[in-house]
């Protein structure tokens, strides 16, 4: 490869690069500039106001009370979401019985796998819809289950007790498919005579997933972590669209805020990009925590 | 779609060497086959609720929503697709995707393939600089994206959108293809160089077609991605609704639901959106499973 390599490094690189920049980087950096404005959208004039804006948001309760949210998101989810599809993806990849070593998936795995990926293919926003019409106070299956008991379901998404947690259950149930194949493949890469050898050994159940499976499957899990930290971060479109922060602000996230602050009642674009900024810092923050966090010794099979 | 699975017996005759174990596995094979049941019934029942209402009247639905629909009402179906433009909606996805996917694969591929394959100056500022991408939210972009996009004169327009799609599926996409093209024996390359075929022509003859399975897997990971975005269109796409994509279609036609009341409407066209993409989903289960999942394993 030496002659004649730069006129196709050059069509190969500058079509995509400038796509890039455009779209891409210059939004990213203007969002930094704009965060230390006044900007108030569709008119013209910005006057440079420092860190202002970033006091403001300091003081800004409704802020606060949205990242409470994300928080309580970020504990929660990816807890939820990693315990469930470690659980399924056990029962399936060796819950079952017989078979070398008792290391084989319970019968129906296949269609069990099947299923558990149906949310991960439906867009956000059939989800959300989907589960606002579940949780619909007259015309949903939930009350309608709860009936026959004599309970009087409440009206979930219109409840400011019950709002959020309605969104964050429909936040794990949407994860938890995608982690259960993902643990899966990672668990079939796990040599088999390893679980010969413990089983042999006299290893119970319990304490060969404490201390061989999931060891073995710690960097899958960690980068489980930090994915679904950021979509816990996130959030907005489930939240958008089951209870548009509401009722009472009791479910609002920091991107709804952001949205909100932008592009719907008021245009104060200057705070909502410092909003951003923020929102930002903290994925990168959450990232490389949970990268420090999560962080032990490789495995590799040789 | 139930799965039907009873708790095996502990008396299967399974060969075992151990009887206490045995024993153990059988009780916890119950328990686990409950739960999971219980785990499928959670995901299909809201699904299956979904067709099934799709086909009553508002009256059934309100009244008796785990009840079977009387009569198999495809009028909802059309009412959904012509009234609530459904249909339109779907046409037009399949137009913005069809571009941004074509779009985010040819530049995708050869931005990665010049990264792990050439030599060149600030090659690593570059790669980073389009890998970094991955990492930043979307939101911090959507206000200075909107002016962008407007003042370009993009705005609103199925242009703009391929145009932006296409740019915030590229960070993902080249670094997933950039770690596959690195992967492809060197030798290949050199013996054709040698035999006097062009830059061009070894790219498009002989890399690319090697490249396939890493191809295939990105373009489904990015054909799911791009039929799903919300946030984009939404801001890129206010005003003129008979451009709108199908996201933003569902999310009106669940907003005005809300006010008209025509539940049967808005399941039908649930239905209608969902059961192609699960059709296509259950006919390449292995290949989507694994191109989903891929990206995260690197």
């Amino acid at each position: 490869m030496r002659h004649g390599k730069y006129p196709l490094i050059i069509t190969f690189l500058v079509p995509p690069l400038i796509l890039y920049g455009v779209f891409v980087l210059s939004p990213y950096l203007q969002a930094f500039q704009i965060s230390t404005t006044d900007w108030l959208g569709y008119s013209t004039d910005a006057n440079s106001v420092g860190l202002d804006n970033f006091v403001q948001l300091f003081k800004d309760d409704y802020v606060w009370n949205a990242i409470k949210n994300n928080a309580i998101l970020l504990v929660l989810v990816p807890v939820l979401t990693i315990t469930l599809g470690l659980f399924f993806a056990t029962m399936l990849n060796m819950g079952g019985r017989g078979g070398r070593a008792g290391v084989v998936g319970v019968r129906g795995t296949g269609a069990y796998r099947l299923v558990y990926f149906f949310p991960q293919v439906l867009s956000v926003v059939i989800i959300a819809v989907i589960w606002q019409q579940v949780y619909h106070p007259n015309a949903g299956i939930l009350n309608a289950a709860l009936e026959p008991f004599g309970v009087n379901g409440p009206s979930w998404l219109g409840d400011p007790r019950t709002a959020f947690w309605c969104v964050l259950a429909v936040m794990v149930w949407s994860n938890v498919g995608f982690y259960v194949v993902l643990f899966g493949a990672a668990m079939q890469a796990i040599p088999k005579d390893i679980y010969e050898a413990v089983l042999l050994d006299g290893a119970s159940r319990a304490v060969m997933l404490r201390r061989i499976t999931i060891p073995l499957l710690w960097d899958t899990v960690q980068v489980a972590w930090i994915y679904l930290a950021i979509a816990a971060l996130d959030g907005f479109i489930l939240v958008q669209l089951m209870t548009n922060g509401g009722p009472n602000f009791s479910s609002d996230v920091i991107g709804l805020r952001m949205y909100n602050t932008a592009f719907a009642s008021d245009t104060k674009f200057g705070y909502a990009s410092a909003i951003g900024v923020v929102m930002f810092f903290l994925t990168l923050s959450v990232a490389v925590l949970a990268l420090r966090a999560s962080r032990r010794d490789r495995i590799e099979f040789s | 779609m139930t799965i039907v699975e009873s708790p095996s017996s502990t008396e299967a005759p399974a060969p075992s060497a151990d009887r206490p174990l045995r024993r153990e596995w059988g009780v916890a094979n119950v328990f686990s086959h409950g739960f999971l049941l219980l785990w499928a019934l959670l995901t299909t029942l809201p699904l299956l609720w979904v067709v099934l209402s799709s086909f009553k009247d508002d009256n059934e639905i309100l009244t008796d929503p785990w009840g079977l629909p009387g009569a198999l009402r495809f009028e909802n179906w059309q009412r959904a697709w012509t009234e609530a433009h459904i249909g339109r909606y779907f046409l037009n996805s399949i137009i913005v995707v069809s571009g941004s996917l074509s779009l985010t694969m040819l530049f995708g591929a050869t931005a990665a393939y010049v990264f792990a394959r050439y030599d060149f100056r600030f090659k690593q500022v570059f790669y980073y600089l389009f890998v970094g991408g991955m990492m930043f939210p979307v939101f911090l972009a959507l206000v200075p994206l909107f002016f962008v996009v407007r003042n370009a004169g993009l705005f609103g327009t199925w242009r703009g959108l391929i145009l932006v799609y296409a740019a915030y599926s590229l960070p993902f996409t080249v670094f997933f293809l950039t770690a596959f093209f690195r992967t492809l024996p060197q030798t290949v390359a050199e013996a054709a160089l040698i035999d006097g075929c062009g830059h061009f022509r070894l790219f498009f003859r002989v890399m690319l077609p090697m490249a396939r399975p890493g191809l295939i897997s990105v373009a489904i990971f990015n054909f799911l991605g791009q039929w799903n975005q919300f946030i984009l269109p939404q801001v890129l796409m206010q005003g003129d609704d008979s451009r709108w994509v199908l996201a933003q279609g569902l999310s009106a036609l669940a907003v005005s639901q809300g006010y008209q009341g025509d539940f049967s409407g808005l399941f039908a066209g649930l239905t209608i959106a969902m059961l192609p993409v699960l059709g296509v989903y259950v006919l390449f289960q292995r290949q989507i499973q694994s191109g989903l999942t891929a990206g995260q394993l690197k």
